[in-house]
């Protein structure tokens, strides 16, 4: 779950990450009054959306006056904005933050995340930050440190301080820098975050450290736990469709192609995409039934699917396992296709668990299908279907 | 003898008495899995599916003497039961459970430093050695019991190999799921050096995907060594939908890993016969075998 960088920066505030002074608003109105609250005689108003590269693609404007930060809000709120990260369907402006704008004389970039090779929380940092990070890193990678703590946020003692000094902060700043880790990783452990990003965290002219733009991703699988920030859950935050399959046990992705894919197991879509694409096919949605999904949740998924309107026909590449299984799948389809009343061909290939039941079930629906003999032949035969329906 | 589960291995179950794990080892028993024991606090005691339950880990093998667990505990509760088994000395745990939170999972891998336990998982269908023992949930319709080992991230994926090497009359020795989560235990370097060292596999069959550095770590690990059997790997992703993300950090970590492709030449430069797609898996393997 992605938060906001008002969101973000509150929690890091309460774990003692110095923030610049600053306040969210979903009005003009109300940012203008965030702006007068604000001691600083420069604003910086910033668009919240859930994406890198807002300052490259217009959404972060700096202004001199309070009556200023009002329009710039007025300007921002309600716009699309498209930046490297969002795709091109880019990401609506809902509420914009406004702060004191903060005098920098260097830009460090800071990350904390789980490293999957070492087991381990990762704290990362470059002396050199700023939203091109990733080509610097590039052209020079001894500029990205890392420091690797336990779970319990322990590190060895002065291990914070040598980091500090590895990003060129040395003296009183390197005592600061060494407790703003400490809380920085105490943060990200006790609120199971996946990511948090500090780019930049400034050095300002007074020697002071201070996080100028945060990023934060809290891991969704230890939500149960954290009922608090569930609230902060935005519902729009993914594709209406993907949330829609979501709430179905279904992973779902929405593509331009014309073939509908339904599949059981990432890994099994994953290489279906392949096998579709490497034949010259074009998937209209990446789709992966959960092992947990009953027949209605499957039911659901394929109604997303036959609600694409490009969708010209359907493959179908199950291989029932041992907690999905093929009648439930069958079940689902079977469901889905007699409410819809629709007539788009499907090439089905079940294999393994239940299989054989599986087709009865969906003979029993009175589902006509174009049954393949394995995977080759299932991807050969929706091609060709969907080639005759262009001719 | 295949690796990790065979024949004789003596199998309790974590969260024995639930519906799932209880639909599971059911089918497992009827399989012929040696199921000796349950695990559930609170009914230390009592019987399920005809085996005796206890309300710890250590109580089971005491009790048992139990040389493999599988863990069905729910997400709140399924570290807490891996770091039991651990701290019991279970030589092999399989965790099947999925959704576990990532942290949780480092206090888990921190367990597992200096343990003698090997961790199956999470997020893992498990391990099966075709015809002695099934330690996990995969369906078992093609398998069949022979020479090649197949190591995975997917599960559905494996099925689909499992029943192309039945196909070809290779069967399997055993095969491991190591779990489709970031962090995990065992992972496909361990797995590749229990095959190498089992007389039983003839050939290993690697099944990878994209994100992480597993094959990458699999590619250097196989060209220190003089490879004694094929390998041949299937690398799924090479057309994946574009990935959302959020900040630099999670590439920054990763410069120049995590494509398929670039995972496809690491193996390949490391003498991994690669299968051109995924119908052909097996088929790549009876001929690097001739």
């Amino acid at each position: 779950m992605n938060l906001h960088e008002f969101q973000a920066k509150k929690i890091l505030a309460g774990y003692g990450v110095p923030v610049p002074d600053g306040g969210p608003a979903e009005t003009a109105a109300a940012a203008e009054r965030v702006a007068r609250g604000l001691a600083g005689k420069r604003y910086v108003v910033k668009a919240q959306v859930h994406a890198g590269g807002r300052g490259r693609a217009g959404g972060i404007k700096i202004v001199d006056s309070a009556s200023a930060v009002g329009k710039a809000a007025s300007e921002l709120l309600g716009q699309t904005l498209v930046t490297e990260q969002t795709g091109p369907e880019g990401r609506r402006v809902r509420a914009v933050y406004v702060e004191e704008a903060v005098k920098s004389e260097r830009d460090i970039y800071i990350g904390v995340l789980v490293d999957r090779q070492a087991g381990k929380v990762s704290l990362i940092g470059s002396v050199e930050g700023g939203e091109d990070i990733e080509a610097r890193a590039a052209a020079k990678p001894g500029i990205i440190k890392t420091l690797l703590v336990n779970a319990d946020g322990g590190a060895a003692k002065g291990a914070y301080e040598e980091f500090a000094k590895k990003l060129d902060l040395t003296g009183a700043l390197a005592k600061k820098a060494a407790s703003l880790f400490q809380g920085l990783i105490k943060a990200f452990v006790q609120i199971d975050a996946s990511l948090i990003e500090i780019n930049p965290l400034a050095v300002t002219p007074g020697r002071e450290l201070l996080a100028l733009d945060v990023k934060m991703v809290l891991d969704d699988n230890a939500l149960f736990r954290h009922a608090d920030f569930r609230e902060m859950h935005e519902k729009d935050e993914l594709d209406p469709v993907e949330m829609e399959a979501q709430a179905n046990q279904i992973n779902y992705v929405r593509m331009d192609g014309d073939i509908g894919v339904v599949v059981n197991g990432a890994g099994l879509a994953l290489a279906t995409h392949d096998m579709l694409s490497d034949a010259g096919g074009s998937p209209a949605n990446f789709m992966d039934i959960r092992t947990t999904a009953s027949s209605l949740d499957i039911a659901a998924g394929f109604d997303l699917l036959l609600t694409n309107p490009n969708v010209e026909a359907v493959l179908v590449n199950v291989h029932g396992g041992g907690m999905q299984r093929c009648d439930t799948i069958a079940e689902g389809i079977g469901i889905s296709m007699k409410r819809s009343d629709c007539s788009v061909p499907i090439v089905l290939r079940f294999a393994g668990n239940n299989a054989d039941y599986g087709r009865n079930l969906l003979g029993n629906y009175g589902i006509s299908y174009v049954e393949a003999r394995d995977m080759r032949d299932a991807v050969e035969r929706v091609i060709a279907l969907v080639r005759s329906e262009a001719a | 003898m295949a690796i990790l589960v065979g024949s004789e291995t003596r199998v309790i179950c974590q969260g024995m008495t639930g519906r799932t794990a209880s639909y599971h080892i059911e089918r497992a028993m009827a399989y012929g899995t040696n199921v000796v024991g349950g695990v559930r606090p609170g009914k230390g005691g009592t019987r399920h599916l005809d085996v005796p339950v206890f309300d710890t880990v250590s109580d089971a093998v005491a009790g048992t003497g139990a040389d493999a667990s599988i863990v069905f505990v729910p997400p709140p509760n399924a570290a807490s039961a891996m770091i039991e088994a651990i701290e019991a000395e279970i030589p092999v745990v399989v965790c099947v459970t999925e959704r576990v939170p990532v942290l949780d999972m480092v206090r888990v891998k921190e367990a597992l430093e200096g343990s003698r336990t090997k961790l199956v998982g999470p997020n893992s269908q498990g391990v099966l050695s075709p015809q002695a023992c099934k330690l996990g949930v995969m369906s078992t319709v093609h398998e069949r019991p022979g020479s090649i080992g197949i190591v995975s991230r997917s599960a559905t994926l494996t099925s689909e190999i499992v029943a192309q090497t039945s196909a070809a009359g290779l069967g399997q020795s055993t095969t491991v799921g190591i779990g489709g989560d970031p962090v995990h235990g065992i992972g496909f370097v361990d797995c590749l050096q229990m095959f190498m060292e089992d007389p039983d596999t003839r050939g290993i069959i690697l099944i990878g995907e994209i994100g992480g550095a597993e094959e990458e770590m699999a590619a250097d690990y196989l060209k220190t060594q003089k490879a004694s059997k094929p390998v041949v790997a299937l690398v799924a992703g090479r057309h994946a939908p574009p990935e959302r993300r959020m900040g630099h950090a999670g590439t920054l970590t990763l410069f120049g890993r995590a494509d398929a492709n670039q995972k496809i030449e690491a193996l390949r430069s490391a003498g991994v016969h690669i299968a051109p797609n995924p119908y052909d898996v097996a088929e790549t393997m009876r001929q690097s075998l001739e």
